[in-house]
């Protein structure tokens, strides 16, 4: 009896945190079905699908579907192929490339809104640095997260900056403990280097490559610190990804109803992506036990 | 491995070079900062020669600011401090909930279990603003914005995933037999989790905890949303700096070093479980 009641006894504190967040969540989604504004609470009432409709005909909608989307795939698509790239460089284990990949880890544990600021003073137009280097090569009036035209390739930069070294981590973990046979065989038989890049190794790293970039999509498409920190989704909707856009909704124009209502549309996406990783990680931890 | 050539060896150390540039240039360039002078920073073009000074961490750890305008306080401190209590109290929490949890879903298999399980880790991945903005509106109708404990309990959502999963990999991995072994002696089922199993996963839960510890000081939309002005950790705090005014740039700079300073520090030392505790478990370092 003691025995079957255990396993639920030493699991409930964790069963109520859980509840704990399901109640915000379930009141999220309570919200997004309401006309609801923190300064006209008199006009509070149920619309049921109303805020998500609006959304059909709503150019700031679509702008920050838009902005969000580039955002994601910007970044994945550059820290995945610099991300590999370093990995590659790394892969022999030794004194000075242990180092190399260990000292890549700082920019990853720093705050991404600390990394923001970083960059901002760096970027500063009076004093920045790179303003100022940037400035020797020709481009006297680049003017990085202020204007309009470069505000994104900034953003992603210090997205890069922070986050490649999480794709070279994982890649190199990948890379070092892929079997040697097929490798050495192939140099053997004299097989060129590109046909066992991507007939060996690309193939063989494939798990660990997905792994990253579910991680990495799944966070950034949500990125909110980076962006709000460096120029809180301006200069204009520049940059008015979904976190960001629904963030100044809630906070600066008191709309709950629809704030909440453009979160569960970024929750949807999550899912779905959170799905596929559950499942994905599943059969990783299965082959992984199943050879142990 | 294919022998190397003299012209790749050079281009290896090249592209090296360009990667260490660009990810710790950074860095070095704001730890400079931090000792300069307004003037010095100012001056065009930027020298890496100048006299070092103390004065901006001096400004920042007494809380007052001389400007031009006159005197200005600043909490700082105080922020770091904040990061420092709700970081550890997040992760002691985590542990008392996590730990056992953990070893409950390694060893029974029961459905509640997974289910806990992955609701927990379908929320480490669900936006956080979708959770934070209605608790806004509960916590200041239950009045829990100006408190550590409500922080703590939020901050769960960022330590108790982690704890849980990567705890529970290593339970799997001890084998059971020794806790049965252990329990045939007579020894009663907490004996045995506190003095076989606990022992075991040791560097399961320091790798859990430190990584939690990380991520739970880096975290800034939490406190952004839920925090009062004196609660508020360092994240949120140095934005807030940058925009007061006044402010000189060196202290902003010397504010940076201090708040990443912990967190770099517990990375070099903690590279080790890295790779493990950011794929949650899924990829062994």
């Amino acid at each position: 009896m003691f025995r079957r009641a255990l396993p639920y006894m030493l699991s409930l504190p964790a069963l109520v945190v859980c509840i704990g967040i399901l109640i915000p969540f379930g009141t999220a989604v309570y919200y997004s079905t309401q006309r609801y504004n923190l300064s006209f609470p008199q006009a509070r009432a149920f619309i049921g699908l109303e805020n998500y409709t609006d959304f059909l005909s709503d150019s700031a909608f679509w702008n920050t579907i838009e902005v969000s989307l580039l955002y994601t795939f910007l970044t994945v698509t550059l820290e995945l192929l610099l991300g590999l790239g370093i990995a590659l460089l790394l892969r022999k284990p030794g004194r000075f490339n242990n180092m190399v990949s260990i000292l890549l880890l700082l920019p990853l544990m720093t705050a991404p809104a600390i990394a923001a600021l970083m960059w901002k003073l760096m970027t500063n137009p009076n004093f920045g640095v790179l303003s100022y280097l940037i400035g020797l090569i020709g481009f006297d009036d680049f003017r990085w997260a202020s204007s309009p035209s470069s505000a994104l390739f900034t953003v992603v930069l210090v997205d890069m900056w922070v986050y490649t070294p999480f794709i070279m981590i994982l890649l190199l973990a990948g890379l070092r403990s892929l079997p040697r046979q097929p490798f050495e065989a192939a140099e053997l038989d004299g097989v060129p280097r590109s046909f066992v890049f991507f007939r060996i190794t690309l193939p063989m790293l494939m798990p660990y490559i997905i792994t990253a970039t579910l991680f990495r999509l799944l966070d950034s498409i949500q990125q909110f610190d980076i962006i709000y920190a460096m120029t809180q989704g301006g200069p204009g909707d520049k940059l008015m990804v979904f976190q960001v856009q629904s963030y100044l909704e809630f906070f600066q124009y008191t709309n709950v109803g629809r704030s909440a209502a453009l979160l569960m549309v970024l929750w949807v996406i999550t899912y779905v992506l959170s799905n596929l990783f559950v499942k994905h990680w599943l059969k990783l931890r299965e082959r992984a036990h199943g050879h142990a | 491995m294919h022998h190397t050539s003299t012209a790749e060896r050079i281009l290896r150390g090249f592209l090296l070079t360009l990667v260490l540039l660009f990810f710790l240039f950074p860095i070095f360039w704001i730890f400079l900062m931090s000792f300069q002078t307004n003037e010095d920073i100012l001056r065009i073009p930027p020298s890496l020669f100048f006299t070092p000074t103390l004065e901006n961490y001096i400004a920042l750890i007494s809380g007052r600011l001389s400007t031009v305008a006159g005197d200005l306080d600043i909490a700082f401190m105080r922020n770091l401090w904040n990061s420092v209590l709700l970081s550890s109290l997040s992760v002691g929490v985590a542990l008392i909930l996590g730990v056992p949890a953990a070893y409950a879903f390694a060893r029974f298999k029961f459905r509640l279990g997974e289910n806990i399980a992955f609701t927990l880790l379908s929320f480490r991945f669900a936006p956080p603003l979708l959770v934070l903005l209605p608790l806004s509106l509960y916590f200041s109708e239950l009045g829990l914005s100006d408190t550590y404990l409500g922080l703590v309990w939020v901050y769960q959502l960022i330590a108790l995933p982690l704890i849980l999963w990567i705890v529970r990999g290593y339970f799997e991995d001890i084998s059971p037999d020794i806790e049965n072994a252990y329990r045939i002696d007579g020894h009663s089922w907490a004996t045995t989790f506190r003095k076989i199993a606990i022992p075991l996963a040791r560097p399961g839960i320091a790798a859990a905890s430190l990584l939690a510890f990380i991520f739970c000081w880096n975290n800034f939309v939490f406190a952004l949303v839920l925090a009062s002005a004196d609660k508020q950790p360092v994240t949120v705090g140095a934005l807030a700096f940058v925009t007061a005014s006044g402010i000189q740039y060196g202290q902003v700079a010397a504010a940076i070093v201090l708040s990443v300073t912990p967190t770099l520090m517990l990375a070099l030392y903690a590279q080790r479980y890295l790779v493990e505790g950011l794929s949650l478990g899924a990829v062994k370092g």
